[in-house]
């Protein structure tokens, strides 16, 4: 699967690009999200799209559906390589390094870059062995039992569980089963966690609680989530990405509308498409 | 003075707005009270009335006259009539083993050789071993293969061409005619080896194995949600880990039942075995060593050759050997599912 790269990334121009005359600027931005233009097979699915992602800082990409939030979160771990016929024009430095270069093994990227998904997706095995999986796979020689107790914690699932260890994972309710998948994202201490609607399938009382853990785990990691919920990007979402759909080529291609502080967009949109999604005035 | 003059015409018209608001304060209280209580007779009037007016109650009612009712009942009565039908003949053989097998039942017939013709007394010993042998050669042959195949097929993208030839072939063999198994065991290992033997039926078993084994194994990996796929790739499993760690505990269940009935299915078959194992009237492995490239006895051979002969011993221990063929399938099936339930609950 050829990920088109325009000629201005190949890794030497890169290097120069990402120099040090931009780093003390931008010390703090740990992923550096450029996309030209992303299609899937024909279709042009994103379009000039450029999100710094701050480190210990959690960044919202809010829009409409079908704007390509999802798609431009699935690339920040090359998810989106899992998808036929996907093709990618741009780049997404993580520390400075594209993670489209060709030398770079999209497995190894997604141990530092970890995801949650929107449906909660427990492995069909015990609590246990969930957390452990990402040990497991990465051949962690050290104590696992410890590791996976960790885990547990910073997820804030830890005494809920931990007498029943050896339970099944979809044994659990949902909100706990997302928490599962956040509790088995960190055991492996990734760098960037990506969620991908985390609570669209909770109700309320989950939703806050997985907000909460969003809060604390900030401080440890960094967080890049998409949702449809407003009201949640603003209460946990340090910096906010509004993107929206643009029909005027004929297809529906996704495009970054506004990027910058959540409370400023949300309390003043600099864009009239913003304005008009989080006032509500279109669906 | 000049302030008291003012004053008159003000208090004129305080009094008239004062008289206004009033008139106007009557009038709504009046409009209220009259609008009040036309609602109360209209709420009245529709209390009286029946809320179910106009609707037929004959309609909804359940009545045997109707065709559709009648039609639908009928209907079921035949579907259950139907199902008790298709339980007969399987209760009947079931009844027909237990009564004639049943009765010759002793420990003798699991210890002993295969009697000769008039003689008394004997057993079929080496044909359940021999039966056990060639069933798990076959085994050791299909199941990793065709799991394997299996993972190649659900993971191979939808337009694969190697894919959907495999799949049509596994397809095609599901239903090849056990007796060409046989014939084609024959050809490619009996004659090329030299003589009759285990190996060459346990070959035999195996291409009946193979393709329950592989389409099983595949719709059962296909069956994983691609949610769990997605969720091990994503927390940067290779494939292979993703296959190993996530796909194939999942799917175990099925990946089970496919092998036991493909088990099932091969421990029961006469017609390769024919071809391949022949049969034999002594132990497969004599003075402790077990040999391979032999004459194998089988349970299936042995009913089949027993079943025919005139003497009402040989014509016994066949019913007998054929209920407890029956017994083991159901051993190797009620293994198995435990074995799936436990992964289950795991």
């Amino acid at each position: 699967m050829a990920t088109g790269m325009s000629p201005g990334t190949s890794p030497k121009l890169d290097k120069t690009a990402g120099g040090p005359p931009q780093v003390p600027a931008k010390a703090d931005v740990i992923m550096d999200c450029d996309i030209k233009e992303l299609y899937y097979g024909t279709f042009k699915a994103v379009r000039d799209t450029q999100i710094p992602i701050k480190k210990n800082a959690i960044t919202a990409f809010i829009g409409p559906s079908g704007c390509g939030k999802s798609t431009v979160l699935r690339c920040l771990n090359r998810m989106n390589d899992l998808v036929r016929g996907f093709r990618f024009n741009g780049h997404v430095k993580y520390r400075g390094k594209d993670i489209y270069d060709p030398a770079i093994d999209p497995v190894a990227v997604r141990r530092y870059i970890g995801m949650v998904f929107q449906q909660p997706n427990p492995f069909a095995t015990s609590i246990f062995n969930n957390v452990a999986f990402g040990l497991r796979i990465n051949n962690y020689k050290g104590n696992k039992t410890e590791k996976v107790e960790q885990a547990l914690k910073r997820a804030a699932i830890w005494d809920e569980v931990k007498d029943k260890l050896h339970n099944s994972g979809l044994s659990l309710s949902g909100g706990q089963q997302q928490r599962l998948c956040i509790a088995r994202a960190v055991a492996t201490d990734p760098e960037v966690l990506l969620m991908d609607e985390p609570c669209s399938a909770l109700d309320p009382i989950a939703t806050r609680k997985i907000e909460e853990l969003m809060l604390e785990l900030k401080e440890r990691y960094t967080i890049a989530i998409v949702t449809h919920n407003l009201q949640q990007a603003q209460r946990v979402a340090d910096k906010t990405g509004f993107l929206y759909v643009d029909t005027s080529q004929g297809g529906r291609t996704g495009y970054l509308v506004e990027f910058g502080d959540s409370k400023e967009m949300f309390e003043n949109p600099k864009e009239k498409h913003t304005r008009e999604y989080i006032r509500g005035e279109f669906s | 003075m000049s302030d008291e003059r003012p004053a008159p015409p003000k208090e004129g018209k305080r009094e008239r707005l004062l008289h206004r608001v009033e008139a106007e304060a009557g009038a709504l209280e009046h409009r209220v009270e009259s609008e009040g209580e036309a609602f109360l007779h209209r709420a009245e009037a529709e209390a009286g009335k029946n809320p179910f007016e106009g609707v037929d109650f004959s309609e909804l009612e359940l009545s045997l006259y109707r065709p559709r009712t009648l039609f639908s009942i009928i209907l079921s009565w035949i579907v259950t009539g139907m199902t008790l039908l298709a339980l007969v003949p399987l209760f009947a053989v079931l009844w027909m083993l237990i009564w004639r097998g049943g009765q010759k039942l002793s420990v003798a017939l699991f210890t002993q050789l295969p009697p000769a013709p008039l003689e008394q007394g004997g057993g079929f010993g080496n044909a359940i071993i021999g039966t056990l042998i060639m069933v798990g050669i076959a085994s050791i042959i299909t199941v990793p293969l065709g799991i394997l195949t299996g993972v190649y097929l659900a993971q191979a993208p939808g337009e694969s061409k190697l894919a959907s030839a495999v799949r049509f072939s596994a397809k095609v063999l599901t239903g090849f005619p056990s007796i060409l198994a046989g014939v084609f065991a024959y050809g490619a290992i009996v004659l090329v080896t030299g003589g009759y033997s285990a190996v060459a039926g346990g070959i035999a078993l195996s291409i009946l194995m193979l393709p329950t084994i592989i389409l099983t194994s595949e719709n059962a990996i296909a069956m994983v949600p691609a949610k769990m796929k997605e969720a091990s790739i994503g927390m940067g499993a290779t494939g292979a880990q993703t296959v190993w760690m996530v796909l194939l505990p999942t799917a175990m269940p099925g990946i089970l039942t496919g092998i036991m009935l493909a088990v099932a299915r091969a421990a029961g078959e006469t017609a390769p075995l024919l071809f391949t194992a022949l049969f034999s009237n002594y132990w497969i492995a004599s003075s402790g060593r077990l040999n391979l490239m032999q004459p194998t006895a089988s349970l299936a051979v042995l009913i089949y050759n027993f079943s025919g002969m005139p003497f009402k011993n040989q014509v016994e221990l066949a019913w007998a050997a054929a209920l407890v063929l029956v017994v083991l399938v159901l051993i190797v099936n009620l293994i198995g599912q435990s074995l799936s339930r436990q992964q289950v609950q795991q």
